[in-house]
């Protein structure tokens, strides 16, 4: 399928206490099933938007957004979202936590043995199956957001839409955290939008890197392909030149021809 | 004592004899290495320190309370024949009192169990039909702007209403006074359980609620995996301050009303001049709103994440 998911004209525009902000216009993707895309741009460029088009937290102004042919209306858990700041709910245990999301999902067709299971499995594909029973203030900022990544792949949606996921995480966490994004994704041939700033996360995990211009009235400035093989190793992509030109390319989007002027 | 020769007879002369010390008795090659003594062991100079610690904290309160009760026998000692009973006069006449709490010599003459029993179960009772009535609206006032719109200038307008106001309306529509006191306990405490539980349920997180969004949960769950828990630490903010403005309440009522209660026993002691009495009626009705306090505070620390 080479259009699963589809942004056609689309337009957002919020009504502020000054004004008509365009925050979004003239916006067209297509995406195929099972493709990896990452959405960069400055900040405020409107990306955070455009992920919530697809996730139907926005109604768009104008424009049609489709998946798999039906008009998307409002937010519904085929397209599961992992938040920034991870979002679980800190009166559940992890196991709770995904348990609500599979419920939903599947509670109508399967057995409260086979949803436990379901939820279990969800946990273990993201390593966090010795922390099941903890709540998340228990949990350090790396393994919150994993329980997030768990409970939206529970819910075996069709797009999984991540808002900088990793944005808020150190380092070292954030380049396991990516790595197993990897291997899950693989496994999963999840269709994936993921919003983030960073360049070296956006060449590493996309198979397309969607470049936003800057606000307001944003708009996609440039699709780049990422032709590297997969799997991906981080350690031999460093010696890799062609690694390297596509970095260069994303950085010469944002650094040279939609340089930010400091306010 | 070089002179002395020890025989059978004046053995126990030199036994009694105040130098004379019994030798200390040398031990054995002690068999097992010798215990510390408890202070010294881990335990118990953990014992020591913690036994420091408690001390160190209630020192400054046993002061306060010491000072308090000498002002007291000050203010009592001036005042000469007709002034305030003293610590020990309240003292011994709260002895006499509590020595026989639930006697009952028909209406009007109670043991005082049995009106602290009385004032506690009105306010258990106006509390609880404020709570069965006020944690709904509160919901729904926190959901829905247009109900916060429709009821924000009734409860602006009724919130501020000295309770006793309310009386003499129950007393008109009861026609009695035991639903009329219910009936004030209720309308004065019902605005604190109102207006903290719509403030905890507009201050949901938004990514909560987004979350609800993202899986289309139903209104159900929303309510009960979502709001609930996430209003419950402000629900029982608003249901402390309820109880404690109830509390507050009830002894003015039950003046008004009579009948039973601590407030009535404070009036009719009032009547009778039993000072003391009146000065014990203080300490249980503080006493007993600090019990209530407390334990809603342990309460309300069960259902605090994070």
């Amino acid at each position: 399928m080479d259009k699963y998911l589809q942004i056609e004209n689309a337009e957002m525009v919020f009504d502020t206490k000054k004004g008509r902000f365009v925050a979004l216009t003239d916006v067209n993707l297509s995406v195929k099933q099972g493709e990896f895309i990452a959405l960069i741009g400055h900040s405020g460029c409107g990306k955070s938007t455009l992920l919530n088009l697809v996730a139907g937290l926005l109604d768009a102004s104008s424009g049609v957004l489709l998946l798999g042919d039906k008009e998307i209306k409002g937010p519904g858990p085929e397209r599961a979202v992992v938040f920034q700041n991870h979002s679980l709910l800190p009166w559940l245990t992890c196991f709770g936590n995904v348990y609500l999301a599979v419920e939903r999902v599947f509670g109508g067709r399967e057995t409260k043995k086979q949803l436990r299971q379901r939820t279990q499995a969800a946990l273990e594909l993201v390593g966090l199956a010795h922390a099941m029973h903890k709540h998340p203030h228990e949990i350090s900022g790396g393994m919150k957001q994993r329980v997030g990544i768990a409970r939206a792949l529970a819910m075996e949606p069709k797009v999984l839409l991540m808002d900088e996921p990793f944005g808020a995480l150190d380092a070292l966490t954030r380049a396991g955290l990516q790595d197993e994004l990897m291997r899950i994704v693989h496994e999963t041939r999840a269709t994936v939008l993921m919003v983030t700033h960073d360049v070296d996360e956006a060449v590493l995990l996309s198979d397309r890197i969607v470049m936003m211009t800057n606000g307001p009235a944003a708009t996609i400035g440039e699709v780049l392909p990422v032709t590297l093989p997969r799997p991906r190793d981080r350690l031999a992509l460093a010696d890799n030149t062609h690694y390297h030109n596509l970095r260069s390319r994303v950085l010469e989007f944002l650094y040279q021809r939609q340089l930010k002027h400091a306010a | 004592m070089s002179a002395v020769t020890i025989d059978d007879n004046n053995l126990d002369k030199i036994m009694n004899q105040p130098e004379t010390v019994a030798a200390p008795t040398i031990e054995a090659p002690p068999a097992k290495p010798r215990r510390t003594p408890f202070l010294q062991t881990e335990r118990g100079k953990a014992l020591t320190e913690a036994l420091a610690k408690a001390l160190r904290a209630a020192l400054p309160p046993l002061i306060g309370i010491a000072l308090f009760i000498l002002l007291w026998q000050i203010v009592a000692a001036s005042g000469g024949e007709n002034g305030l009973p003293g610590p020990a006069k309240t003292w011994q006449s709260a002895q006499a009192l509590f020595a026989d709490p639930f006697y009952d010599n028909g209406p009007n003459d109670k043991g005082i169990g049995w009106n602290i029993l009385h004032s506690l179960y009105r306010v258990g009772a106006g509390f609880g039909l404020a709570a069965l009535v006020g944690i709904p609206l509160g919901f729904m006032i926190g959901r829905f702007r247009f109900l916060a719109g429709m009821s924000a200038p009734i409860i602006s307008l009724l919130r501020p209403v000295s309770p006793l106001a309310w009386l003499p309306i129950g007393l008109y529509v009861f026609k009695e006074t035991e639903p009329a006191s219910l009936w004030v306990i209720f309308i004065s405490s019902i605005w604190p359980i109102i207006l903290n539980t719509a403030a905890g349920v507009a201050r949901v997180p938004q990514d909560y609620l987004n979350v609800a969004r993202v899986l289309n949960l139903s209104e159900w769950k929303i309510f009960t995996r979502i709001l609930f828990p996430s209003v419950l630490p402000h629900l029982m903010t608003g249901i402390r301050l309820s109880i404690g403005v109830a509390w507050l309440v009830i002894v003015a009522a039950e003046m008004l009303t009579g009948g039973t209660g601590l407030g009535f026993w404070v009036w009719d002691e009032w009547n009778n001049l039993n000072v003391e009495h009146i000065i014990i009626a203080i300490f249980i009705v503080g006493f007993t709103g600090l019990l209530l306090e407390q334990g809603l505070v342990l309460l309300a620390r069960r259902f605090s994440y994070e």
